[in-house]
C-alpha cells in the first residue's frame, strides 16, 4: 500500500510550483510591528526554506455573542482568535500547538477563506487576501486548501471517493477538463498509497486511516502551494498515525508543499514541524523552532504544558518535574487583562494584569550569546527552563 | 463487572475471579452488591456517565443513602467532602450543580468521586482522560494516583497512550484483536518487548525529546472483529512472521518470571529481531 516510490502525475503541481520567487521582494517592506517581525526574523526555518508564502498579521476573529429571539441584542464576543501574527514559508512545516478552545480550528479556518476574519491580513505571497473577493478571491483560494480532523464525519457518505476526490474540479474547472478528471483522480489516489480501482467506493468501506488518505487527495486536488492540517492523525488508531504522518511528509519532500499542522499532541507536532507556535487562549504565547520550544521553552505555559506530556518511558517518572496548574483556562467571552495566561501562572505579578506582554525576543535573551533561548516569548518574566527529560 | 449489555454483548466463557470467587457464577443481585463497594468503575465520558438531569451532590449522595443506608442529610454532608476530597473548588457551593455546569475535567474528577465514594478495593479506569487537555489530564492522573496510594486500592487502567501507562502502571497487559498478546512489568515491557506488535507500537509513536527519522509505520490495518486472522492474529501486519504464525495460533508463553508473550518468536523478538 505504500508507495515507496511517488510519480509525479499531471494533477499535482511540480516541485518548485510556477509562482517560483515572486513573492521574494514581498517579505521586505517593513511592517512596522515589532511582533510581527520578531516572529518572521530569528526563527529560521529548514535550511533551504525559502521565502514567506503567508505573512499572518494582527489576526482577530470574534464570534458575537447574541441575547433574544426577536431582537437580537449583541451581548458580547467570544474572542476566539485576537492578534496572531505568524509567517509561513515555502516548503516549511509550522506546528500549531495549544490546548481545547484556544483558537487553532479558528486560524485554520481563516487562512482557507472557511471564515472571515474580524480584522487583520494574511497575505499570501505579499497580496492581502482578506481584501480580495470574486474571481481573484477563489484564484487565491485554489493555493491554500484544508485537510480536517475527522475522517468520519468530514467525508459525504452518499458520495462516491471518485467525486469527493474530483469535487473541487467543479469549482476550478480549469485545472482539469472534463475528460481528464477520472484519470487525475486515479493518480490521486495513487500518490496517497489507495488502490486506484477504488474509484467507486464509497467512504463507509474504508477504515479510518485510508479515509484520512481520502481527505489527503482531495486536498492535493487542485495542486496547491499550502496545506493547512487540522488535527488530521488525531482521529486515527495508534498504529495508523505513523503511516498517515509518513505519507504526509513525504507528500511535502515530492511537492515541495507548506503546511500548517495544528495538533494537540506536542510529540506528533515536534516530529513533523520545523518551527512550532503555541496557542493560549486566542494569542500566540511562543514561537521558534522544534528545538528552541521543546528543548528551551521559555513561557511558563509552553513550560507547563510539555510538562504535562504523558513520555512512553517509564525510567522517566522518578526524573522528571511536574508542572500542576490550578483552575480551567478562562472563557475567551471575558479573557483575563493583560498576559491571558495569568490567572494559571505561578509568577504572575502586577505587571502581568496591566500590561499585554508582546510576542518578541524578550529583551534579557537579545544578546548573541543567548543561544537557543532568544526566540519570540509574550512572557514579561520569561526564563529558560528544561522541562522536556533526557538530552 | 457485569455490565456487558446482553444482547449485543455476551461473556462466552472464562473465569473472573475477584477476591477468590468467581464473578461470573454470582447471581445477580450478588453482583450488585460487588459492584460499587468491591469494585468501581471510571468511565472515558463522564458527560454521558453521569445523569444530567441530577445534581451532582443528589447523585453522589444517592450511593451512600443505597449502600450505606444513610440519611439524605448526612449523605449529602459525605458529598462535599467527597468533592472536596477530588479537589473540587468551593464544593460546598456548587454541590447542587449539574453536570453541564462543570468543566470536562472537573466532570472527570467527579467521577472519580463517584468511583471513590465506596471505598472499592479496585477501580477499572477505561480512558479516563482520552478526552482531556494534557494540563488537565495530568491533574486528573496525579488526582487518581494519590487517591490510589491513600486508600490502597487496586487500578486497572485501560488506555491507547502508552505514555499514560508508562507513568503509572507497574504491570502491563497489552491486547490486540481481543486476546493478551503480552504481559510485563512495565520497565521491562518498554525496555525489551517481547512480542512484534508491543515494539511496533512502541517504535511507531513520535517523540518528545528529540527529532528523529522517518517513523516507523506497522503496516495494514487493525483487524475486523468479525473476521480475526487465523493462527496469529497479528501475522498479516507482522514484520517475522513465519508460515506457523499462519497455521498456528501462538500460545501465551511464559518468558521471564513475571512476562508473557503470544508470539512463535518471542526469544528472536526480545533479542531484537524485526
Ligand atoms: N462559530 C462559532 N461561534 C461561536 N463561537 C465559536 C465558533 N467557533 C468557535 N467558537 C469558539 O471559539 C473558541 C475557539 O474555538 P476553536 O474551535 O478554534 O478551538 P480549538 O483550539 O480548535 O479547540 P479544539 O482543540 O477543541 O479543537 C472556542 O471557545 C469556541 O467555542
Ligand atoms: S507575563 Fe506574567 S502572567 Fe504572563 S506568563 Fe509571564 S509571568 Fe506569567
Ligand atoms: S506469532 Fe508470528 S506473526 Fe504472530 S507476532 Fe509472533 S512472529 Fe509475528
Ligand atoms: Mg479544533
Amino acid at each position: 500500500m505504500e508507495p515507496d516510490e511517488l510519480p509525479t502525475p499531471d494533477a499535482i503541481r511540480p516541485p518548485g510550483g510556477p509562482a517560483g520567487s515572486a513573492a521574494g521582494g514581498a517579505a521586505g517592506p517593513a511592517t512596522g510591528n515589532p511582533v510581527a517581525e520578531a516572529v518572521a526574523g530569528g526563527t529560521g526555518g529548514r535550511p533551504g526554506h525559502g521565502e514567506p508564502v503567508l505573512e499572518i498579521r494582527g489576526l482577530v476573529k470574534h464570534f458575537p455573542l447574541t441575547r433574544g429571539i426577536l431582537f437580537r441584542k449583541q451581548v458580547g464576543a467570544v474572542k476566539a482568535v485576537d492578534g496572531v501574527s505568524f509567517d509561513l514559508h515555502r516548503g516549511e512545516t509550522l506546528g500549531i500547538v495549544g490546548e481545547s478552545g484556544c483558537g487553532k480550528s479558528t486560524v485554520a479556518k481563516l487562512l482557507v477563506g472557511l471564515e472571515r476574519p474580524t480584522a487583520g491580513q494574511i497575505r499570501y505571497r505579499g497580496e492581502d487576501i482578506t481584501k480580495l473577493s470574486g474571481r481573484a478571491l477563489k484564484a487565491v483560494r485554489r493555493n491554500i486548501q484544508m485537510v480536517f480532523q475527522d475522517p468520519y464525519t468530514s467525508l459525504n457518505p452518499r458520495m462516491t471517493v471518485g467525486d469527493i476526490i474530483g469535487e473541487p474540479y467543479d469549482i476550478h474547472p480549469e485545472v482539469a477538463p472534463k475528460g481528464d478528471r477520472r484519470r487525475r483522480v486515479q493518480e490521486l489516489l495513487d500518490v496517497v498509497g489507495l488502490n486506484p480501482e477504488y474509484l467507486n467506493r464509497y467512504p463507509h468501506q474504508f477504515s479510518g486511516g485510508q479515509r484520512q488518505r481520502i481527505g489527503i487527495a482531495r486536498g492535493l486536488a487542485l495542486r496547491p502551494e499550502i496545506i493547512v492540517a487540522d488535527e488530521p492523525v488525531s482521529a486515527l488508531d495508534v498504529s495508523v498515525q505513523a503511516q498517515v504522518v509518513n505519507l504526509l511528509e513525504r507528500l511535502q519532500n515530492t511537492f515541495d508543499l507548506s503546511y500548517v499542522f495544528i495538533a494537540h499532541d506536542l510529540s506528533v507536532v515536534r516530529h513533523i514541524s520545523d518551527r512550532v507556535a503555541v496557542m493560549y487562549l486566542g494569542r500566540l504565547a511562543e514561537s521558534g523552532t522544534d528545538e528552541q520550544i521543546y528543548d528551551h521553552p521559555t513561557h511558563p505555559y509552553t513550560q507547563a504544558l510539555l510538562s504535562a506530556v504523558p513520555v512512553p518511558d517509564p525510567e522517566a517518572r522518578e526524573s522528571r518535574t511536574r508542572i500542576l496548574l490550578t483552575g480551567d483556562v478562562p472563557s475567551p467571552a471575558d479573557p483575563p487583562s493583560g498576559c491571558r495566561f495569568r490567572t494559571r501562572c505561578w509568577k504572575a505579578q502586577e505587571l502581568c494584569a496591566e500590561q499585554v506582554p508582546p510576542l518578541e525576543v524578550p529583551p534579557r535573551f537579545a544578546t548573541p550569546d543567548a543561544g537557543p533561548a532568544a526566540h519570540p516569548s509574550a512572557c514579561h518574566f520569561a526564563e529558560e527552563r528544561q522541562v522536556v527529560p533526557g538530552e | 463487572m457485569g455490565i456487558v449489555d446482553s444482547p449485543p454483548g455476551y461473556v462466552t466463557g472464562g473465569e473472573i475471579r475477584f477476591r477468590g470467587r468467581d464473578l461470573l457464577t454470582l447471581g445477580r443481585e450478588e453482583r450488585r452488591r460487588v459492584r460499587g463497594t468491591g469494585m468501581a468503575m471510571i468511565f472515558q465520558d463522564a458527560l454521558s456517565a453521569l445523569n444530567p438531569v441530577m445534581s451532582v451532590g443528589a447523585q453522589l449522595g444517592e450511593m451512600f443513602q443505597v449502600h450505606r443506608g444513610m440519611s439524605r442529610k448526612a449523605a449529602r454532608a459525605e458529598a462535599v467532602e467527597l468533592m472536596d476530597r477530588v479537589k473540587i473548588p468551593a464544593a460546598a457551593s456548587r454541590v447542587g450543580d449539574y453536570p453541564h455546569q462543570f468543566s470536562g475535567g472537573m466532570r472527570q474528577r467527579i467521577m472519580i468521586a463517584m468511583a471513590l465514594a465506596l471505598e472499592p478495593d479496585l477501580i477499572i479506569a477505561d480512558e479516563p482522560t482520552t478526552a482531556l487537555d494534557v494540563t488537565v489530564q495530568a491533574q486528573v492522573m496525579d488526582l487518581l494516583a494519590e487517591l490510589q496510594r491513600e486508600y490502597h486500592m487496586g487500578l486497572i487502567l485501560i488506555t491507547h497512550d502508552l505514555g499514560v501507562v508508562a507513568d503509572v502502571a507497574d504491570t502491563i497487559a497489552v491486547m490486540y484483536a481481543g486476546r493478551i498478546v503480552e504481559t510485563a512489568p512495565v520497565h521491562h515491557l518498554y525496555r525489551a518487548p517481547a512480542h512484534p506488535y508491543t515494539r511496533g507500537l512502541l517504535d511507531s509513536i513520535p517523540r518528545l525529546d528529540h527529532k528523529g527519522q522517518e517513523l516507523y509505520a506497522i503496516k495494514g490495518l487493525p483487524p475486523n472483529l468479525t473476521a480475526i486472522p487465523p493462527g496469529c492474529p497479528f501475522h498479516p501486519r507482522c514484520p517475522l512472521a513465519q508460515d506457523i504464525c499462519r497455521s498456528e495460533r501462538p500460545p501465551l508463553h511464559d518468558v521471564a518470571p513475571g512476562r508473557t508473550s503470544a508470539c512463535h518468536f518471542w526469544k528472536e523478538t526480545l533479542d531484537g529481531a524485526r
